[in-house]
């Protein structure tokens, strides 16, 4: 008897389905070396914690992910996503911190028909007339979240803002965000040159000059923690309230300490969001690596939770790219920042939060929820997208 | 007008702060004809090691003055150590091999620090702005930075020019044969010199420290215009090195802060705010192929080579 069921076992191992393959392939591109590598840490290490909690299986198949490291430069990422799409073989691509690495990066995967996630970038292109049925984010649109700060600097009444931004896809992106709903006068605008412009006297000068009610930044990584470090010594941060997109997260938190207290910022994930899913992401996350998680490992955490909805709707059969698109369509899955639903350009219709730095109670600082600034809020360029389902 | 005084002042500081950088790279490059691309990693160690002295001492001043000692230190340990075999070989051999320490100082750097960077803080009385003229606020601390580093070079231009041993790094420049046939030590005049060049890079590194995240590579850009510093300078000169340093800072900075408004003159605004911070980027190295169509050999070559 007993040896009829393990030849039973055997013939089922044996006649999977056709054609069927043995494990989930996932390319990751992200920044793994030079100063922002923290940054591609972080997602890494939330991807694996997603991993550990999935038990490193998806839809019954195990997960494999190769790790490449594109050195924040457009043209190492497209190599890099070439390299897994062509050498690999693999079913996903995820990662992608910086926009202009991820518009270079789109159209190889398009081309080979792979699912593309973004788990940060959301250059204002691709969510226009870019768009893509291959591609997904488990992010934002560039714009969203500063737009979300644009609307509450017109909560405060402020009424005439100055913009300093770094010169590349989102960083125009971030500055058009808050110009699309804020509702007093702009008047300035500044551009650094990105990635490798760290002093900011000049802008910071021409700042002060202009006299605004209040000045809004958006500097993702280190560059942020030396604007804030400069906006202090130039005596400014007493002078003009200072508002920010993506400055303040979990990673450059240590760095600026107490002279981010009062910063406000906004953002589609904090770590106290009172959800299930993100309750365990945290405490796990915490227990695992001793720190808090950033927006970024969230978003990550969730790139992996998207991908296994997927393989799980299709029960492991990875040649049902239809049937793993329409169930992504869905969100089927406990997203860490609260249920959400797709547009039709597969950016997140969802709600953007103000935060604060605060200390917790053993002394460290962390960010906690102020307010709900937008909710459910779709980009604005969803109409410029062709594709409809 | 007042803004614009502010942006020079910017621009001087940044000037002065390449110089501090640019004078070590002159002298070995000029003196010991041994192309350093590790001078930008002996920058980066000496902000790391005022990150850790003023971390462990709490006090910035005193963890500053320890991390300057510290870099000269290393400074004359990687010239006994890996250097002194290259100043025989080709200027490939040397970009490779001090390349190769830049790669070795970056990785050292992860595993003693971390890839995370460190922030240094400033006591309170360098943390504020002064009042310079009536409504012209400027940090405390940037001044601080633009008197040391003028300091620095007045001292280092009458070491130079005024005593036996500067006497003796310009004879060495001149023709280091001779100098050896004399007597002198040449070997521990070129350690001298190295660690002197590291000690100046250190003290660049350390003085932006608190302005700047202390990171892993962060001494790459700023080596690239070190570079176009020496060339419009002339290399070897300290002179050279001095004024050059301070005319590419005024033209970076006070490029940066008045092109986007020249330029609104001309095209559309969106276009303009595109184009002036590539541009303004381009400003030095125009200069730098300017100067080298011009005069080849900088703009104040050292005398009698």
């Amino acid at each position: 008897m007993r040896t009829i069921l393990i030849g039973l076992g055997a013939l089922a191992l044996v006649a999977g389905p056709a054609g069927a393959q043995t494990a989930v392939k996932i390319g990751f591109v992200d920044t793994f070396s030079g100063p922002t590598a923290v940054i591609g840490n972080d997602m890494r290490d939330a991807f694996e914690l997603a991993l550990d909690h999935l038990g490193h299986k998806m839809g019954g198949l195990p997960v494999e992910v190769v790790y490449e490291d594109d050195q924040q430069k457009p043209e190492v990422g497209k190599q890099k996503t070439e390299k897994v799409l062509q050498s690999d073989r693999v079913n996903f691509i995820t990662g992608y911190i910086w926009s202009n690495v991820l518009l270079a990066s789109l159209k190889p995967a398009v081309d080979a028909q792979t699912f593309i996630i973004s788990a940060n970038a959301g250059p204002s292109q691709i969510a226009g007339q870019l768009c893509s049925p291959w591609f997904f984010s488990t992010s934002w649109q560039n714009d969203q979240t500063p737009q979300a700060m644009g609307e509450y600097l017109n909560q405060k009444a402020i009424k005439t803002l100055f913009l300093i931004g770094p010169n590349y896809a989102a960083g125009k992106d971030m500055l058009a965000g808050v110009k699309a709903s804020f509702k007093g006068q702009v008047i300035g605008e500044e551009y650094t040159k990105w990635p490798d412009q760290l002093d900011f006297s000049a802008e910071l000068s021409k700042a002060r000059a202009a006299r605004p009610e209040a000045v809004f930044i958006f500097y993702p990584g280190a560059a942020g923690v030396q604007f804030i470090t400069q906006y202090a010594q130039a005596g400014l941060k007493g002078q003009i309230p200072l508002y920010t997109a993506f400055v303040i997260d979990a990673l450059s938190l240590p760095l600026m300490k107490e002279l981010a207290l009062g910063v406000p910022g906004a953002q589609e994930w904090v770590n106290d969001l009172p959800n299930d899913a993100n309750k365990k992401f945290v405490a796990d996350f915490r227990a695992k690596y001793h720190r808090y998680p950033s927006f970024y490992g969230a978003q990550a955490y969730d790139a992996a939770n998207l991908i296994n909805s997927a393989v799980v709707a299709v029960k492991g059969d990875l040649a049902n790219k239809d049937a793993m698109r329409d169930e992504m369509r869905k969100a089927n899955y406990a997203s860490v920042r609260g249920p959400y639903r797709y547009g039709n350009n597969h950016f997140p219709i969802e709600s953007f939060y103000l935060q604060e730095a605060v200390k917790d109670p053993d002394g460290n600082l962390t960010l906690k929820t102020v307010a709900t600034i937008l909710k459910d809020n779709q980009d604005l360029f969803h109409d410029k997208c062709p594709m409809k389902w | 007008m007042l803004l614009l005084l502010e942006q020079c002042l910017n621009g001087l500081q940044f000037g002065l702060l390449l110089f501090l950088l640019a004078a070590g790279l002159t002298l070995v490059f000029g003196i010991m004809d041994l192309v350093n691309l590790a001078h930008g990693s002996l920058y980066m160690m000496g902000a790391y090691f005022a990150a850790s002295f003023s971390a462990l001492t709490g006090s910035f001043v005193a963890g500053a003055v320890l991390a300057l000692g510290a870099t000269l230190l290393l400074g004359i340990a990687l010239e006994v150590v890996a250097l002194r075999k290259l100043y025989g070989r080709d200027h490939l051999d040397q970009v490779l091999g001090t390349f190769g320490l830049i790669l070795f100082f970056n990785e050292l750097v992860r595993l003693v620090w971390g890839p995370a960077g460190l922030s240094v803080a400033l006591p309170d009385w360098l943390n504020r702005p002064v009042e310079l003229l009536p409504g012209v606020f400027y940090p405390a601390y940037r001044l601080a930075i633009i008197t040391v580093a003028l300091v620095v070079a007045a001292a280092l231009y009458l070491t130079v020019m005024r005593t036996r041993l500067g006497m003796l790094i310009r004879a060495g420049a001149s023709n280091r044969e001779m100098v050896g046939a004399l007597g002198i030590d040449i070997r521990l005049l070129y350690t001298l010199v190295f660690g002197l060049g590291a000690a100046l890079a250190g003290l660049a590194g350390l003085m932006e420290a608190p302005i700047l995240t202390v990171q892993i590579g962060m001494g790459e850009n700023i080596l690239i215009l070190a570079f176009v510093v020496i060339v419009i300078g002339g290399i070897g000169s300290i002179r050279g090195a001095f004024l050059s340093a301070i005319f590419v800072g005024l033209v970076d900075t006070v490029g940066r802060a008045f092109l986007p408004d020249l330029l609104r003159l001309v095209l559309s605004p969106a276009a303009a705010s595109t184009a002036a911070p590539a541009l303004s980027s381009m400003l030095i190295y125009l200069l730098m192929a300017t100067v080298l169509v011009v005069r080849p050999e900088g703009l104040f070559p050292v005398g009698g080579r």
